[in-house]
């Protein structure tokens, strides 16, 4: 006997729609076959944590009459996701869990002939900030001293990041800019390795998301030092924002569910319809706390504004780092 | 001592019914899933994850955790059964497991696998119970350039298994490294070697293609040339009396490669970036190094199969330590079971053990129990699998066929995925008919993506000195110990050589 998965994904939404009555969502359009969850990234990382957290919702809510399927396609810094959506063969059944490589690895690499213009937008789900870590051993406690030693040393400062072109090295590119900082920048494969080697102090400082060094930083190990949000974070309320150090920046990892191109309008009204159930519910709220994401709710027309706004910072901010280097 | 009523209370809440119950599903479900070609732990885990949110958190990681530790056990059985390594951790099993299952002797491989890995998962678990706040620091203290010299020990100790055509095995290394850098490259954050802009190679080239590729098609391809199909291998037995002299015989000749394999499973798995693959090769190595009889293995040597089997379970615990101390994933599959805790509400990392102790000894309780379970289990479904064995060839060759390609499939649910399956079995093929060995390609492909990283981060922390990989106290050691490894066979031939022309 062999158990396969589509076996398992029947029996496990079997024993769902047993267990709970079915709700009805939407009149009209209704998936017809299991939907496509495309996640941009690999597994265990921010975006696959929302995915599987938003396909647990649907799940044990029985929101949908067809089981979300979800799929890493991280290769090529989501370039893999973003062909699979260009590409689908049935917009109507395929969606995305995004995070900024959405906007930047088209601009990375355009050969993809991606634009990202002609998705659908679904729902966001919120915003996620990026914090300045150092360990608690390194002494420093606020972010002049930090300025002070990266320019004592002297480009010894050893920093590490997911990459150059990903959402930290935007960051980072950016505070050196300002600051005229000479910083050695290690790029490793995923927010949670930077987070480990931080805490081993194999590396001096990091640009992380709250939740992936959340748990270090209440052991007492990681001392935030400044924050790149628009205002404080409410976890982090004596963490001071780069906004109040006079310069007019603020950057955030997108999460948010995005269909297909060509995706028809009905389809579309029943997953926001769908999504936006998720988004409201306490389940979705409690994690955007504990989290730290911020919200940042969205109809259609301002999802596409912010698109576009964002495709044009992303290339202004990349060009900026490629003229650095 | 108040590790061991903490410890109690966990084993006593894993008793009971309906942690039980879960434990004795998920061990079976993972049983049978480690042993699908293509299927692993990570699929298993995944696909399971949703269904957990109906128990409470507890409950769901002790079930999750059933799994891993169930497919753990499995993976064995593909390798030894089907000659398929079924997870990148138990490549190193087929190498002896597969031909004991050749002399009819596939019982024995079994029984020694689940008793090895019964042995390394408890051990495991002691050194888990004991030390976890020490060892996790242990973890911390491994940086890039620690890993690399792991890495290059790893190679190591493959190189130094030599016997083999030493020039073939490297051809094979280097021709696994260069798959392993298709894909998208971390330091430059570009794309590299997308051959003829196929964009699935965007994502790389998967180890599980290749040894499905490898093993599943181009091993069932040489054999049929071999023997025109009129192959009746195995004719195994299966008895009660017949399964008590092999578990003596397995006791007797692979508790030594049980303990190596323990051992030194259990530190490489807890070091985030390496996991339980480099563990068992490792193990393996050691295993021959050490052994009085190196030239058995390769050749169906029971402590073959217990040292990288011991080593896997080992590591499988281990890697839990990271995860749930520094909330940092030592495999792909404990990053699933984290997204798992965060989304159950907890916060893995150095908090975890203070403030949500019932959970994390419940958890470590569960280790015990789902260790016992998947022994009894396993021992018990040994017979079917035997059974499979006793097919004719000419219905289990296309059995495996099937296999081979629905578990490369299920894995990535990609078409490109078993194209490449395809061309690598025939590659595979000639390969091996031109005597070219092809372990070190696969290990090669699971190895080449930690190692070529942290070479590089290292560099990058050393402004380009090598040195770094000496002075660092932890690394220096290690690399030091992996060149005299590489070495050695190089020493050999010239002393060999001396002593001749002064006889």
């Amino acid at each position: 006997m062999k158990f396969t998965k589509r076996h398992f994904l029947g029996l496990a939404a079997s024993t769902a729609m047993a267990a709970m009555p079915m709700a009805a969502l939407a009149d009209g359009w209704e998936p017809k076959r299991p939907i496509d969850f495309t996640i941009m990234a690999g597994p265990g990382g921010g975006a696959d944590q929302i995915a599987r957290f938003v396909q647990s919702v649907v799940e044990t809510n029985d929101m949908t009459n067809r089981p979300l399927i979800p799929t890493n396609r991280g290769g090529g810094s989501g370039a893999e996701a973003l062909l699979h959506m260009k590409d689908a063969r049935d917009a109507d059944h395929t969606l995305m869990v995004t995070l900024n490589s959405f906007y930047t690895t088209p601009i990375r690499q355009e050969g993809l002939g991606v634009d990202i213009e002609t998705f659908t937008p679904i729902t966001m789900m919120g915003v996620d900030p990026f914090v300045l870590w150092v360990h608690k051993d390194s002494g420093i406690t606020t972010f002049e001293q930090y300025i002070e030693t990266v320019k004592e040393m002297n480009g010894e400062f050893v920093m590490g990041g997911t990459g150059s072109g990903q959402e930290d090295s935007i960051v980072i590119a950016f505070m050196s800019g300002v600051y005229d900082l000479d910083i050695k920048y290690i790029p490793y494969d995923g927010g949670g390795a930077v987070a480990k080697d931080l805490a081993g102090q194999q590396i001096m400082a990091t640009v992380n998301n709250p939740a992936e060094a959340k748990g270090f930083y209440e052991a007492g190990e990681f001392v935030p030092l400044l924050a790149f949000s628009d205002e404080r974070l409410d976890a982090y309320p004596d963490v001071p924002t780069m906004k109040e150090k006079g310069h007019d920046f603020s950057y955030y990892n997108q999460r948010a569910i995005v269909g297909a191109p060509g995706m028809s309008d009905e389809a579309a009204a029943y997953y926001r319809e769908v999504f936006g159930a998720v988004y409201e519910g306490a389940d979705w709220q409690n994690y955007l706390t504990s989290e730290s994401l911020a919200p940042l709710p969205m109809d259609e027309a301002q999802t596409r504004e912010y698109w576009a706004i964002q495709v044009e910072n992303h290339r202004d901010l990349l060009g900026a780092i490629a003229g650095q280097s | 001592m108040e590790v061991l009523s903490f410890l109690t209370d966990g084993v006593l809440l894993a008793l009971a019914p309906t942690n039980l119950f879960l434990i004795v599903i998920g061990v079976t479900v993972g049983l049978f899933i480690g042993a699908m070609p293509g299927l692993g732990s990570v699929n298993g885990v995944a696909i399971l994850l949703p269904i957990t949110f109906l128990v409470p958190p507890g409950s769901a990681i002790i079930f999750l955790a059933a799994i891993y530790y169930g497919a753990m056990y499995g993976g064995a059985i593909s390798s030894v059964a089907l000659g398929i390594p079924g997870a990148s951790t138990a490549v190193a099993t087929t190498f002896d497991g597969r031909p004991l299952a050749l002399q009819g002797r596939a019982s024995l491989a079994l029984v020694t696998a689940a008793l090895a890995s019964f042995v390394g998962g408890t051990v495991a678990n002691v050194f888990f119970t004991l030390f976890a706040p020490i060892l996790a620091s242990l973890a911390l203290s491994f940086g890039p350039p620690e890993i690399f010299a792991l890495m290059l020990l790893a190679f190591a100790t493959f190189v130094g298994l030599g016997g083999d055509d030493i020039p073939k095995t490297i051809f094979s290394i280097c021709f696994g490294l260069v798959l392993a850098t298709v894909g998208f490259d971390t330091i430059s954050g570009e794309p590299r070697l997308v051959l003829f802009d196929i964009p699935g190679f965007l994502r790389g080239i998967g180890f599980i293609v290749l040894a499905i590729g490898v093993y599943g098609i181009g091993e069932m391809l040489w054999t049929i040339e071999q023997t025109r199909g009129e192959i009746t291998t195995t004719n195994p037995k299966m008895t009660a009396k017949g399964m008590m002299s092999d578990t003596k015989e397995a006791v007797r000749r692979g508790w030594k490669g049980t303990w190596i394999g323990s051992l030194i499973g259990f530190f490489v798995g807890i070091l985030p970036a390496a996991g339980a693959t480099p563990g068992s090769l490792m193990s393996y190595g050691v295993a021959k190094m050490v052994s009085n009889t190196p030239q058995e293995f390769g050749n169906g040597s029971p402590n073959g199969v217990a040292a990288p089997e011991a080593a896997n379970n080992s590591a499988s615990t281990g890697s839990m330590l990271p995860m749930l101390t520094l909330g940092i994933p030592g495999s792909p599959t404990t990053a699933i079971l984290l997204g798992g805790m965060v989304i159950w509400g907890l916060t893995p990392g150095p908090r975890l053990f203070v403030d949500e102790s019932e959970f994390v000894w419940g958890l470590i309780g569960s280790f015990y129990i789902s260790n016992i379970a998947a022994l009894l289990i396993n021992l018990a479904f040994i017979p079917l699998f035997i059974w499979m064995l006793r097919m004719p060839f000419t219905i289990l060759a296309p059995l495996i066929f099937v296999l081979s390609i629905v578990g490369g499939f299920a894995a990535s649910r990609s078409m490109h995925d078993l194209w490449l399956i395809v061309i690598f079995g025939i590659a595979a093929f000639f390969m091996r008919k031109f005597d070219y060995p092809l372990a070190p390609a696969v290990l090669a492909i699971v190895l080449g993506p930690i190692a070529e990283p942290t070479l590089r981060q290292s560099l990058l922390l050393s402004s380009g000195d090598p040195m770094i990989f000496f002075t660092r106290p932890i690394a220096g050691p290690i690399t030091i110990i992996a060149i005299i490894l590489i070495l050695l066979p190089a020493i050999k031939l010239i002393r060999g050589s001396r002593r001749v022309e002064e006889a």
